[in-house]
């Protein structure tokens, strides 16, 4: 689309004619195209099926959407107008799918997902109970979508509130909506959306800036990468409705360097908006102008905090300032600004459009809407999902997930990234919301959620997530800096073996100076891991200090691994030995020479009968 | 600094770095990105250049070169290997892999081989955590990685990485 829209009724007059261009009985195949399937190959499935329609001339549309979020199954495809569903699609199975799904209707049961524990078949995507149990609100977008395309996200609905908005609404009522909507922000810390908005209207100050916080630095979490990367239109859409009701002219999207297909998503979207007069001067002919810049990160975990993000835009080291003031009130170079994080952004267009009773009426007292959690570690099912908020943990890693890897026992999910904590089995069936997760001392932080099974260490997630915060610690508080320092050390003693009773009570000492002491919310909550897992997994600390045991057989100065009976005497293991540390003839039991032996634990993956023990 | 010279530094290949941003102070993250782009670490000289043409110190240049984690300032190999190092693959065994490459190529994380063929870095989270653990070679993604697939993408940068497997 390359004309410029004039207006609103212009808008909806081209709607009208994007949409009745389309025949739903159209033949087509959509073909995932986020990060996940394309590592899975997706773009030369893409290109196979685009190179096939063409050699044999076919009416059929090849579309490469936006991350459908059940990675774990890619490449996905998804054959229109019957909505068939087919997972781990290769190249060689393009000319079969032309053929007869799409010419015929047949359905290729080996393409076909299969749930795991009923051994049922899927044919359609809904039925699958990954997608099944979700409420995709967000999400749904993606699949639908392509997301290098304004026509499409216009025939969807796509700038339908901004017009409406525009035409309807003073900036007041805009804000009032949010607030009456109940919207929080997804960035982590749950502040309402609307009070940060209103704030900002009000400050004295010009220019004023709206930001999109896109440095989505949660290990673990990949939720606004998604959205960028398959609805990069909504967030624009979210930003130039916050524009509008706060009263500025420009906006900034800060996202991470390390998502370069987001970035390239998004900025084809705002090229493609301002074209088009949704971004500019003088948007949909009203007095009213907003446009946006992308600025990349570096990788620096702490620009994911407001003042440190702030910081970076302007062109200095990424470090936090004191607040208040707050941002809405002096936030980039000291002009007020709303920050808000993607899935926030994308949130507006949905609430101005569908209505706030609507949007209100989704999910808990406190926490309205829905909230997208990237599902990932030991569970069955990885990837993507999007539950209203109040789901409990229990739905989300069995219903959705399918259970644990391997049919092993459940231990603990961490949320929040290194700000979170680890919850235990008995808080399976707690309902997630912001307030809920806190008060189990952990936190919503983003959205990780990572499941682990009784082979994941608590003792080592905690050093993990230590080890993490000092290397990403801006450096400009002491007790952050200098105390994550030290309650690395004391971890490291814990796992290699080298603790008292005394450590466990120096760290217990030392978390609550740090998360008092600190400047921003990285120091503050940097201590959560720890806390939690010594909170509901002292026992596997006191195994580490007492008996020098890592039950889990994680921590390697702890451990011994040993080959019992089950071996066949294949020799796989003892070729992959980097230390050639196991010896043992073909078809004879092997043995591990414990000396030699550097405990890096590639004969237990490799080994395919389950002979490698680890004590 | 590693054993090997420094590459010398073609400085015209500045200029359209350069022309792309506005000469402002906000600009030096993303200047800085492409600089490193271009010569694949931020040389010395090109940094100079930077500081003259945007107008700040260079000693405010050279705190962000060092600030973030994006960049290097020594010369980086021809291929980089990336092992993801995020909560998902740390618990799929992210750590195995990193030892595995380090063994293999006989370097450690962070470092260049003297002869810049292979540059190997850890991440925090490439956000692709359903895949857990990931490596990626040259921008190309390995999911759920093992040695073994890991030998395959290095086949022809690592010498040995696939040849002693087969023997």
């Amino acid at each position: 689309m390359t004309r410029r829209i004039t207006d609103a009724a212009h808008l909806e007059r081209l709607r009208t004619e994007l949409q009745a261009a389309r025949d739903p009985e159209r033949k087509a195949v959509a073909v995932c195209a986020g990060t996940g399937c394309v590592a899975y190959g997706s773009r030369k499935l893409t290109a196979a099926f685009r190179e096939a329609v063409a050699a044999r001339k076919l009416d059929v549309e090849v579309r490469a959407t936006g991350c459908h979020g059940f990675c774990e199954r890619g490449p996905l495809v998804v054959v229109f107008p019957a909505h068939i569903f087919y997972q781990r699609v290769q190249p060689k199975d393009v000319d079969e799918i032309l053929d007869r799904t799409v010419a015929k209707g047949e359905v290729l049961e080996r393409l076909l997902y299969v749930d795991p524990s009923t051994g049922q078949k899927h044919v359609h995507e809904e039925e699958v109970p990954f997608y099944a149990h979700q409420h995709r609100l967000i999400l749904g977008f993606n699949g639908r979508i392509d997301p290098e395309s304004l026509d499409d996200y216009v025939a969807n609905g796509g700038y339908r509130a901004l017009a409406r908005t525009l035409t309807s609404m003073l900036p007041e009522q805009v804000i009032e909506a949010v607030t009456k909507a109940g919207l929080r922000g997804r960035g982590g810390a749950g502040f309402p959306t609307g009070r940060k908005w209103a704030l900002c209207r009000q400050a004295l100050g010009n220019p004023k800036y709206v930001v999109c916080n896109a440095d989505e630095g949660d290990p673990g979490a990949f939720m606004d990468r998604s959205v960028l990367e398959g609805n990069p239109h909504g967030v624009v859409e979210g930003m130039i409705l916050g524009a509008y009701a706060v009263g500025a002219r420009e906006g900034y999207v800060y996202v991470r360097n390390e998502y370069p297909l987001a970035v390239e998503r998004l900025s084809l979207a705002v090229t493609a908006a301002r074209d088009a007069g949704l971004l500019g001067s003088n948007i949909l002919g009203r007095d009213f102008s907003f446009d946006i810049h992308i600025t990349r990160g570096a990788g620096a975990f702490v620009c994911g905090e407001e003042t440190a993000l702030l910081a970076s835009i302007e062109g200095n080291p990424g470090q936090p300032r004191f607040r208040p003031p707050y941002p809405a009130q002096s936030g980039l170079w000291g002009k007020p600004t709303v920050i808000n994080n993607v899935e926030t952004w994308v949130n507006v267009p949905l609430i101005l459009d569908r209505g706030v009773d609507w949007y209100a009426g989704i999910g808990t007292a406190g926490s309205k809407g829905t909230k997208i959690f990237s599902l990932v570690g030991k569970v069955n099912n990885t990837g993507l999902v999007e539950v209203p908020m109040g789901a409990t943990l229990r739905h989300i890693v069995y219903g959705i997930g399918g259970g644990i890897q391997g049919g092993r026992a459940f231990k603990a999910v961490q949320t929040g990234g290194p700000s979170g904590g680890c919850l235990p089995a008995e808080q399976l069936d707690l309902q997630i919301d912001f307030e809920s997760l806190t008060a189990a001392g952990s936190m919503m932080g983003s959205g990780g959620m990572i499941v682990m099974d009784d082979r994941t260490c608590m003792v080592d997630v905690a050093r993990y997530f230590i080890d993490f915060l000092i290397e990403e610690s801006c450096g400009k508080c002491v007790p952050c800096r200098e105390g994550l320092t030290q309650m690395g050390h004391l971890l490291h003693a814990i796992t290699e073996g080298r603790a008292t009773d005394d450590t466990l009570a120096e760290l217990e000492a030392l978390a609550p100076v740090v998360q008092d002491a600190s400047l921003c919310a990285l120091g503050q909550t940097a201590p959560n891991p720890v806390l939690s897992t010594i909170k509901y997994f002292r026992d596997e600390y006191l195994a580490h200090i007492r008996d020098h045991r890592c039950p889990a057989g994680v921590c390697k100065a702890l451990i011994t691994y040993s080959i019992n009976d089950k071996c066949t005497g294949c020799m796989v293991c003892a070729r992959q030995c980097p230390e050639h540390a196991i010896t043992g003839e073909r078809k004879k039991l092997h043995v591990i020479d414990t000396a030699k032996c550097t405990r890096c634990g590639i004969c237990q993956s490799v080994c395919k009968f389950d002979a490698v023990d680890v004590r | 600094m590693n054993a090997t010279a420094e590459p010398t530094c073609d400085l015209t290949r500045m200029d359209p770095i350069l022309a792309r941003y506005p000469a402002e102070r906000r600009s030096l993250v993303m200047v800085l990105q492409d600089v490193q782009k271009t010569y694949q670490y931020l040389p010395r000289p090109a940094l100079e250049r930077v500081a003259e043409a945007l107008g700040v110190p260079r000693s405010h240049v050279f705190h962000l070169a060092t600030f973030y984690k994006a960049f290097s300032l020594k010369p980086r190999g021809r291929h980089i290997c990336t092992v993801c190092m995020g909560t998902a693959c740390h618990v799929r065994g992210a750590l195995r892999l990193v030892e595995h490459v380090e063994r293999r190529a006989g370097l450690k994380a962070g470092e260049t081989t003297p002869d810049l063929e292979l540059t190997l870095e850890t991440v925090n989270c490439v956000g692709a955590c359903a895949l857990g653990p990931v490596v990626i070679v040259d921008g190309e993604y390995v999911g759920s990685a093992t040695t073994t697939k890991v030998d395959k993408a290095l086949k022809g940068i690592v010498k040995g990485a696939v040849e002693e497997q087969e023997a």
